[in-house]
C-alpha cells in the first residue's frame, strides 16, 4: 500500500498525511526495525499494530541486553567506564550487569583470555541460557593481540562463537558502545540464530 | 669513483655508539665501595663481590645461599629484612646455565643488594622460603619459567602456567609461541574437592571448601581463591594465580627495546604511565642517558596523575564491594576527567603509551598546564565528598576496621611495599628513599597508618591522593621547562622529519634506528618506580642487539597478594573480599 509520509522522518511512529494525533480514530503507521512499514489498525477505540512474532521478540531481546562482563584484563576496566556515570550504557538498554552467566544473555569478554583461562571461559558460555551472544572486546579476545605467545588463546572464537569483535587495545568505551548497538541492530534483524 | 664513498662518512660528533662495550653505571664506584664495606662486615667465605654493578653485587655459592641470606637477615648492622625479589636469567651456553638472583632491601640502612646464585641445569638450589616467607611464590615462579628446582620448597608447582604445560617458557631453548592446551578435563582433575590439609582440623561445624573465582564479580579480575571453611569463618585459604599470565617476560625479548613499552602498559593497567616511566628509566639507565627536563616534568606530572587515578578505581571499586555503589559512579567522574587529559596529550586513554626511551613521544598540548589546574582544583571536592560518605559510617567502619591485618613484621617479610606497607606503619615509600625524575626536589608527605587493616589501606589511599595533588599543584607551580621533549641522540632517537627529508646523515640515523633498534651496551640494570601498589621494579640484561636479553618486572601485587590467604584466615568470606578489594591486586601485573 503507498503511503505518503508526513513530516516526522525520525519519529518510530509514522502517521498518515492529513491525519493528526487525537484526530478520529488513531490511524498511522508503525516501524519495526527489519520490517516494513505496517499500517496500525482501527478495531474500534484502542489501537493494535500488525506484525510477527519472531521481529517483536527480536526488537525487545535487542533492547533490553544483560551482559555478563567476563572481564579479565585492561579491557574490563573500559568496560568499567562504559557502564559508569560518564558514558552511561544504561541509555541504551543495556546497564543491567548480571555476574551470574544463568541471568545473563550477552557475554562481553573483556580482555585476554589466556590457555588456563580457556576452560573456564567455555564453562561460563555454556552456563548462559539460549539466546545468548558473545562480544569480543578488544585486540586479545579477538585474535590474541600482540601477545603471540606461549599462554595465549589467539582469539576468543577458539573456544566459542563470537557476534560482534570490537577493535581497539582497548576500544574506547563508546568503541564498546557501537559494538553493542551493532549487535543490537544485528539482533533486530533476526541475523542471529540461536 | 663511486658516489657511494660520500655516505659511508658520518658527520656526527657526540659521543660513539657503545653498543658493544660492557655498560658500566655511572655511579658504580659509590656501589662499589659500599659492596666491599659490605663484605668487609659480613667475611663470608661463600660471597665473592662482583664489582661494575648497579647495585653492591655478591656472587654466591650455591651450598651457601640459605645461610647466606639468614646472615643478610639477622646481621645487626645490616637488617637486610625485605626480599623483594628473586628471578632467574638463562645463558645457555655456559657451563653452568642459569643466573639466580636475589635483591633484598635494608630499611635500616635504606640499601639494597643483588646475590646472584649459578645454577646448572640438572642441579637444583635449595630454598629460602624459612629465611624469608616472601621467597615463596618468587621461586615457584623460577621453578615454572626455568624448571630450577628449590629443595625444602612445600609447595613447588607451577604458578603462572597451567598444570598440562610441557617445558619451562624463559628458557631460552624454548619458542615463543609454543601453546600447550588445557582441556577441562584437566581441570576437572585440579579442582580440589576438600583440602587435605585440614582434614585433622577441629571445627566446630563441617568443613566447606569453597571456591571464589577465577571469574567472579568480587575478585576484580582473574584471581581465584580456594578457601575452607568451618561455618562461617575460614580456616585456611589458598589463591591460584596465572589465569592472565600474558607472558610479558618472554614477549620482551621477542621485541625490540622501544616495542616493550606497549607491554609496559598492560601490566598494571589503571595506572599506566608509572609503568612505561620505570621501563623508559630502567633502559635508560642502562643506555647512560637522561631525558630532558621538560620529558622528566610531564612524566612526573602524569605519574601523579595516574596515582590518583589507581587509587580511586581501588577505593570505588572496594566500596562496591561493601555495597556502597554511589562512591563507585561518583568517584570515576574525576578518573574520566583524568583520562581526558591524557587523551589531549598522546590521543589514548587507559594505555597511552606516551612514553619513548629517551622522552616523550609528543610533546605536549599548550594547554596542558591550564588543564591540569582544573582537574588539582576539582578532584580534592570528589575525594572530600567520598570521606564525607563513607568515613563516619557505621556499615563501613563495621567491615573494614580491623578486618584482614597484618603485622609490619609479616609485611616485610613478605615483601609488601606500597600502600599496604605503609598502611602497617612502615614508612617506605620508593619516591623518598630512591627519589628519580626530580622527586627529591617536591615538598610532599608520606602517608602511614596503623594496624595494617582494611581501614589503614583506605585512609593511606586517600591521603596519597591529597599528596599527589600537592605535589601536582607544585609542579604546575614551577610551570613546564622550555626546551625538548627527547634526547637529542641519533642512537636513540629518531632525527627530526624535515632532516630526515633534507640530510643524508639524519636519513642514515633514521633507517639504523628504525632497523636495528636502540642497542645499549652489554649489562644489566634495575631500576625501581613507586608504581600505584609500591616497588614497581625493572632488571634489563642487554647482550649489545636490539632486543633485550631479558626484562624481568618486579610486580608490587605478587608479593603482596601471597599473604592474602594468611591474612584472610579466621575472618569470614565477606571480609575477605572487602579486603581482597583494598589490597588492589591488578591482574595483569600480578600475572604479568
Amino acid at each position: 500500500m503507498p503511503v505518503k509520509e508526513t513530516s516526522f522522518p525520525d519519529s518510530i511512529i509514522r502517521r498518515k498525511a492529513g491525519v493528526g494525533p487525537g484526530e478520529g480514530p488513531e490511524k498511522g503507521l508503525i516501524t519495526l526495525p527489519g520490517e516494513s512499514d505496517r499500517e496500525v489498525a482501527d478495531l474500534g477505540s484502542s489501537t493494535y499494530l500488525t506484525t510477527t512474532v519472531d521481529t517483536m521478540v527480536n526488537w525487545a531481546r535487542g533492547n533490553s541486553l544483560w551482559p555478563l562482563p567476563f572481564g579479565t584484563a585492561c579491557c574490563a576496566i573500559e568496560f568499567m567506564s562504559m557502564v559508569s556515570s560518564h558514558y552511561d550504557i544504561a541509555r541504551f538498554g543495556a546497564e543491567v550487569v548480571r555476574f551470574s552467566p544463568r541471568q545473563a544473555d550477552l557475554m562481553i569478554v573483556a580482555g585476554t583470555i589466556v590457555d588456563k583461562m580457556a576452560p573456564v571461559l567455555k564453562k561460563i558460555y555454556e552456563q548462559m541460557p539460549e539466546p545468548r551472544y558473545v562480544l569480543a572486546m578488544g585486540a586479545c579476545a579477538t585474535s590474541g593481540g600482540f601477545y603471540r605467545a606461549y599462554h595465549v588463546v589467539q582469539g576468543i572464537d577458539e573456544i566459542v562463537p563470537v557476534d560482534i569483535w570490537v577493535p581497539g587495545c582497548p576500544p574506547t568505551p563508546e568503541g564498546l558502545m557501537y559494538g553493542i548497538l551493532k549487535l543490537k541492530e544485528k539482533i533486530e534483524r533476526g541475523e542471529i540464530k540461536r | 669513483m663511486s658516489t657511494l664513498t660520500k655516505f659511508s662518512a658520518i658527520p656526527y660528533t657526540g659521543p660513539a655508539p657503545t653498543n658493544r662495550n660492557p655498560y658500566i653505571p655511572s655511579d658504580v664506584a659509590v656501589h662499589d665501595a659500599r659492596g666491599a664495606a659490605l663484605a668487609e662486615k659480613l667475611q663470608h667465605a661463600a660471597m665473592q663481590q662482583e664489582t661494575g654493578q648497579d647495585l653492591p653485587t655478591f656472587i654466591v655459592e650455591k651450598s651457601a645461599i640459605v645461610n647466606v641470606l639468614t646472615v643478610l637477615r639477622d646481621h645487626p648492622e645490616l637488617r637486610f629484612t625485605m626480599p623483594l625479589d628473586c628471578w632467574g636469567v638463562d645463558y645457555p651456553r655456559r657451563e653452568k646455565r642459569f643466573d639466580v638472583l636475589y635483591q633484598l632491601y635494608s630499611l635500616q640502612n635504606n640499601e639494597r643488594v643483588r646475590l646472584k646464585v649459578m645454577v646448572g641445569e640438572d642441579e637444583s638450589i635449595d630454598s629460602g622460603i624459612n629465611v624469608f616467607k616472601g621467597l615463596d611464590w618468587f621461586e615457584r615462579e623460577v621453578w615454572d619459567m626455568f624448571g630450577i628446582r628449590f629443595d625444602g620448597h612445600p609447595n613447588l608447582r607451577r604458578i603462572l602456567t597451567h598444570e598440562a604445560f610441557q617445558g619451562h617458557p624463559l628458557r631460552k631453548d624454548y619458542d615463543p609461541a609454543q601453546r600447550w592446551l588445557l582441556t577441562e578435563k584437566d581441570v576437572a582433575q585440579l579442582t580440589p574437592v576438600i583440602d587435605d590439609r585440614f582434614k585433622d582440623v577441629d571445627t566446630d561445624f563441617e568443613r566447606v571448601t569453597l571456591n571464589l573465582g577465577p571469574s567472579h564479580p568480587a575478585t576484580h579480575g582473574t584471581l581465584r581463591i580456594v578457601v575452607t571453611l568451618d561455618g562461617e569463618t575460614i580456616i585456611g585459604a589458598d589463591q591460584e594465580i596465572g589465569y592472565l599470565h600474558r607472558c610479558f617476560e618472554k614477549m620482551s625479548e621477542t621485541h625490540t627495546y622501544q616495542q616493550v613499552i606497549p607491554f609496559t602498559d598492560r601490566l598494571n593497567y589503571c595506572s599506566a604511565i608509572i609503568n612505561n616511566v620505570g621501563y623508559c628509566l630502567t633502559v635508560e639507565k642502562l643506555l647512560g642517558i637522561e631525558a630532558p627536563a621538560r620529558a622528566q616534568h610531564v612524566r612526573l606530572m602524569l605519574s601523579e596523575f595516574m596515582r590518583i587515578a589507581d587509587h580511586l578505581v581501588c577505593i570505588g571499586t572496594n566500596l562496591v564491594d561493601m555495597g556502597a555503589l554511589t562512591n563507585f559512579w561518583y568517584l570515576f567522574q574525576p578518573r574520566e576527567e583524568i583520562y581526558g587529559l591524557i587523551e589531549a596529550c598522546c590521543g589514548a586513554r587507559l594505555l597511552p603509551s606516551y612514553l619513548r626511551i629517551g622522552g616523550l613521544a609528543v610533546d605536549v598540548p599548550t594547554d596542558f598546564l591550564q588543564n591540569a589546574q582544573r582537574l588539582v582544583d576539582m578532584i580534592p571536592k570528589y575525594i572530600d565528598d567520598v570521606e564525607k560518605l563513607v568515613d563516619r559510617n557505621k556499615v563501613f567502619l563495621d567491615r573494614v576496621v580491623g578486618v584482614a591485618p597484618i603485622s609490619p613484621e609479616d609485611a616485610i617479610a613478605y615483601g609488601f611495599t606500597g600502600p599496604c606497607l605503609r598502611a602497617c606503619g612502615v614508612p617506605f615509600d620508593v619516591r623518598k628513599s630512591n627519589p628519580y625524575i626530580g622527586y627529591e626536589t617536591y615538598d610532599f608527605d608520606v602517608p602511614i597508618a596503623e594496624g595494617g587493616d582494611t581501614y589503614a589501606r583506605y585512609l593511606v589511599r586517600m591521603e596519597e591522593m591529597r599528596q599527589s595533588l600537592r605535589i601536582l599543584q607544585q609542579a604546575i607551580d614551577r610551570g613546564l621547562p622550555e626546551g625538548p621533549v627527547m634526547v637529542d641522540n641519533p642512537y636513540v632517537a629518531l632525527p627530526p622529519k624535515e632532516k630526515v627529508y633534507n640530510e643524508m646523515e639524519s636519513l642514515i640515523y633514521h633507517f639504523k634506528l628504525i632497523m636495528h633498534g636502540i642497542q645499549p651496551p652489554v649489562g644489566e640494570a634495575y631500576f625501581q618506580v613507586e608504581g600505584g601498589n609500591g616497588e614497581l621494579g625493572f632488571h634489563v640484561v642487554s647482550d649489545g642487539t636490539k632486543n633485550p636479553y631479558r626484562v624481568r618486572v618486579r610486580p608490587p601485587c605478587f608479593a603482596i597478594y601471597q599473604a592474602f590467604g594468611k591474612m584472610i584466615t579466621g575472618q569470614t568470606i565477606p571480609d575477605a573480599v572487602a579486603a581482597l578489594g583494598s589490597l588492589n591486586i591488578i591482574a595483569g601485573e600480578l600475572d604479568h
